[in-house]
């Protein structure tokens, strides 16, 4: 399995960088985007980003508004939300606008990889699903 | 147990009760106003119009009554004076003067009149009297300076005034004046005063009404059966106005003097009532009774029947009528007054404890309100404060990342580097608990209620609190029963009330600290929560009134006095009760009972009285 490549989202510059060293060292491709037109831009750059990390109260673009907008664009990137300030209300919203998981700060490093690697992980299955029935779309159609 | 919405007591009691004591007289006032003036002018308005017309009738009646009496006066004199002139002209000088013959005649008048006729005589124009018959001895007798004589030789009819004359006995003449051989005499009958007077003396009308004759000179002419108590110049001047009105015997002194002459003069005859002769009036006697004065002209106006009866005699039937009336009037007003003081009083008191709830709810709105600022600060600070710490926690995650590396293992310090490092990340945990305990707590006091872990809310609200008791030198045990079940309940406002027991717990011991107990257990259906301290008791004056609104032993400006009410209230709102035992010196117990979901509660179990028993000193 190629290096995972994460984005993480925040307006935090210095937790943001910290963080890219730490997931960087853990064989992680991190790239950083620090609002929610940042990330979407990022995003539309490089398809191979699999999983967002992404902070809810962000100037500009909240953090909901980019998860909805993510959702819509690339609806097979995985969205975890991690944020100091939880309330139920943005829990329920990120959960109903399909977000993986949603993390309070400060968090556990094993916590965070442990939800990236399952975000990871469904995304592929996810993504081999759709692959293998376009593969045996192809198929068919070649055997007919 | 308690009266939550009492009128709050405090500095501006004294101002309430003058407002509610101008707002209770404003509404007797306006009712009384309202409801007395309509009937007070309506009884009024009929009243004068019942009174006028009452007496219109009174004075009507008075006045027919008077008019028909006199005209029995009137044909009771004409009569006797027809008889005197039918005597004098039926019969010849000789025959009259015939003394048997005269007597004879005598007889049959006085036998036809009952004794009205006294005498007879016959009386020269030298006054000297020619022919007498009758009881006394006046034959022969000398008129010629008799009023009445100079007066009857003047007209051909004349009726004297009463007087005592010769034989020295109210008397009245009828003359009648006849010319015999050339020479004027007089037949003169003398008419019974008693008979006379009886006539009058009958009309009588209830219990005061009398009537008596006046003449010219204010002489009596029959005798007052009342002795006449007015000495009034009103009455005088009355009387006299009635004589100015009335000619005095203009009619008799302008009849021809026809000897023999047998058609009674105009004035004699029967004549119609009229009206207009009759004066009514009232005047004041000395006794200041209002008196009734009915007065008509007799005799062609030289005398005056009067009539008088006291006003409230003949008014009495009225006065008896009013009287009721007026009693009804004033039992009727009392009613509306009393039921004017009842109605607005409890209007009034109704307001007042409109206002009070009104206030106290105020203050819970404020109250809540406080707490509700609080907790959006209390937000903001969690996720100012969090961010932070996360950086933190990840930079020193990175040293540690970078401490793995193989070129630090062998370093000295490597292993209490890594120590640091570890009690960074975890008193960063403990940041972060501190400030999501934070968040939830002063998330909005939420009433919906839900399934609730009764030990793990009350574990969450004393680790919230044990940092303060700690301070306050407060130790503090939980005993939390195993056997409890889920609950349903607010747990907002659960965690609202406990915090406010422990706080007022901690609170009471002051400087010097002691024990704070917190414990649940299950009995008889019900949820039982206590917090007991070691402080100094509450007085046994004020436990009644710890869960009044206001009441409060703080020092101004630290305790609003609303804590306790406000969880009386919530209490309350579960079906549940609060239960106080406090004992000076040795501690305070609050135990809160909720009946657990699902149970209703079964407040038969402990009644009023045992309740009270709980509260001890």
């Amino acid at each position: 399995m190629s290096a995972a490549s994460v984005l993480l989202v925040d307006d935090e510059r210095d937790f943001v960088s910290a963080m890219t060293k730490r997931l960087t060292k853990r064989d992680l491709e991190v790239s950083n985007a620090f609002d929610g037109l940042e990330a979407l831009e990022a995003l539309s750059k490089d398809d191979r980003i699999e999983v967002v990390i992404l902070d809810v109260k962000m100037p500009g673009m909240s953090g909901v508004e980019t998860l909805r907008e993510i959702k819509r664009r690339y609806p097979l990137v995985e969205v975890i939300m991690l944020t100091g300030y939880a309330t139920i209300e943005t829990a329920i919203e990120g959960m109903k606008l399909g977000a993986y998981d949603y993390l309070i700060k400060p968090c556990e490093m094993d916590e965070l990889l442990g939800k990236v690697g399952e975000a990871l992980e469904k995304r592929r299955k996810h993504q081999n699903k759709i692959l293998e029935a376009r593969t045996r779309e192809v198929i068919q159609r070649r055997e007919t | 147990m308690k009266n939550l919405f009492k009128l709050p007591e405090g500095p501006g009691l004294q101002e309430n009760q003058s407002y509610y004591r101008s707002l209770n007289r404003k509404m007797v006032t306006l009712m009384i106003v309202v409801s007395l003036l309509p009937l007070i002018v309506v009884s009024g308005v009929v009243g004068y119009q019942f009174q006028a017309s009452y007496q219109e009738k009174v004075y009507v009646h008075l006045e027919e009554l008077v008019q028909k009496h006199t005209q029995n006066i009137d044909n009771f004199l004409h009569e006797k004076l027809n008889d005197i002139r039918v005597v004098a002209n039926s019969y010849s000088f000789e025959e009259l003067t015939n003394e048997t013959f005269f007597q004879h005649l005598l007889t049959i008048l006085q036998k036809e009149h009952g004794g009205v006729f006294v005498d007879m005589g016959i009386v020269h124009q030298s006054g000297r009297q020619a022919a007498y018959t009758g009881v006394f001895k006046l034959e022969g007798a000398d008129y010629s300076n008799a009023d009445w004589f100079k007066q009857a030789m003047k007209t051909q009819y004349y009726i004297s005034d009463v007087f005592l004359g010769l034989r020295g006995f109210p008397h009245f003449i009828v003359a009648v004046k006849r010319v015999w051989q050339g020479e004027p005499y007089i037949v003169r009958a003398t008419i019974d005063f008693v008979a006379f007077n009886s006539l009058v003396e009958h009309i009588q009308i209830g219990r005061t009404g009398s009537a008596f004759i006046m003449n010219r000179q204010g002489k009596f002419q029959t005798r007052p059966k009342t002795s006449i108590k007015i000495n009034n110049e009103t009455f005088a001047d009355q009387i006299n106005k009635m004589f100015a009105e009335t000619k005095s015997g203009g009619s008799q002194a302008e009849l021809p003097a026809l000897p023999g002459n047998d058609t009674p003069p105009q004035s004699l005859r029967p004549r119609p009532a009229i009206q207009s002769e009759v004066t009514i009036s009232e005047i004041v006697d000395e006794e200041n009774h209002s008196q009734i004065v009915v007065m008509t002209p007799l005799k062609d106006g030289e005398w005056i029947l009067v009539f008088l009866q006291e006003k409230a005699d003949a008014f009495s039937q009225f006065y008896r009528t009013r009287n009721v009336a007026v009693i009804l009037l004033l039992l009727g007003a009392i009613g509306i007054v009393i039921t004017s003081f009842a109605v607005s009083r409890l209007l009034v008191s109704r307001i007042a404890r409109s206002d009070a709830e009104k206030k106290v709810m105020n203050q819970q709105i404020i109250e809540t309100g406080k707490l509700a600022s609080l907790g959006e600060l209390a937000a903001g600070i969690a996720h100012e404060i969090n961010n932070p710490v996360a950086i933190m926690v990840e930079e020193a995650g990175w040293i540690g990342d970078l401490l793995e590396e193989d070129n630090f293992k062998d370093r000295e310090n490597y292993l209490e580097c890594q120590r640091a490092l570890k009690q960074i990340q975890t008193q960063g945990g403990r940041c972060k608990q501190i400030t999501h305990k934070l968040l939830s707590f002063a998330r909005k006091t939420d009433p919906s209620a839900a399934e609730v872990n009764l030990n793990d809310l009350i574990r969450e609200v004393v680790s919230l609190s044990e940092q303060r008791a700690k301070y306050a030198n407060v130790q503090m045990e939980t005993h939390l029963s195993l056997e409890i079940p889920p609950v349903r309940l607010s747990p907002s406002e659960m965690q609202q009330v406990l915090l406010n027991l422990i706080n007022n717990a901690i609170d009471a011991m002051g400087k010097g600290g002691g024990r704070l107990g917190v414990a649940d257990w299950m009995e008889d259906g019900y949820l039982v929560i206590e917090v007991s301290d070691t402080g100094p008791g509450i007085p046994e004056a004020n436990l009644p009134r710890i869960f009044d609104p206001f009441f409060t032993t703080k020092p101004v400006g630290e305790g609003t006095g609303l804590g306790l009410s406000i969880c009386y209230g919530i209490i309350k709102k579960m079906n549940g009760e609060f239960r106080v035992r406090s004992a000076i010196g040795q501690g305070t117990t609050f135990q809160v009972w909720v009946p657990v979901a699902g149970q209703k509660p079964r407040p038969g179990e402990k009644d009023e009285t045992e309740r009270q028993k709980d509260i001890q000193v």
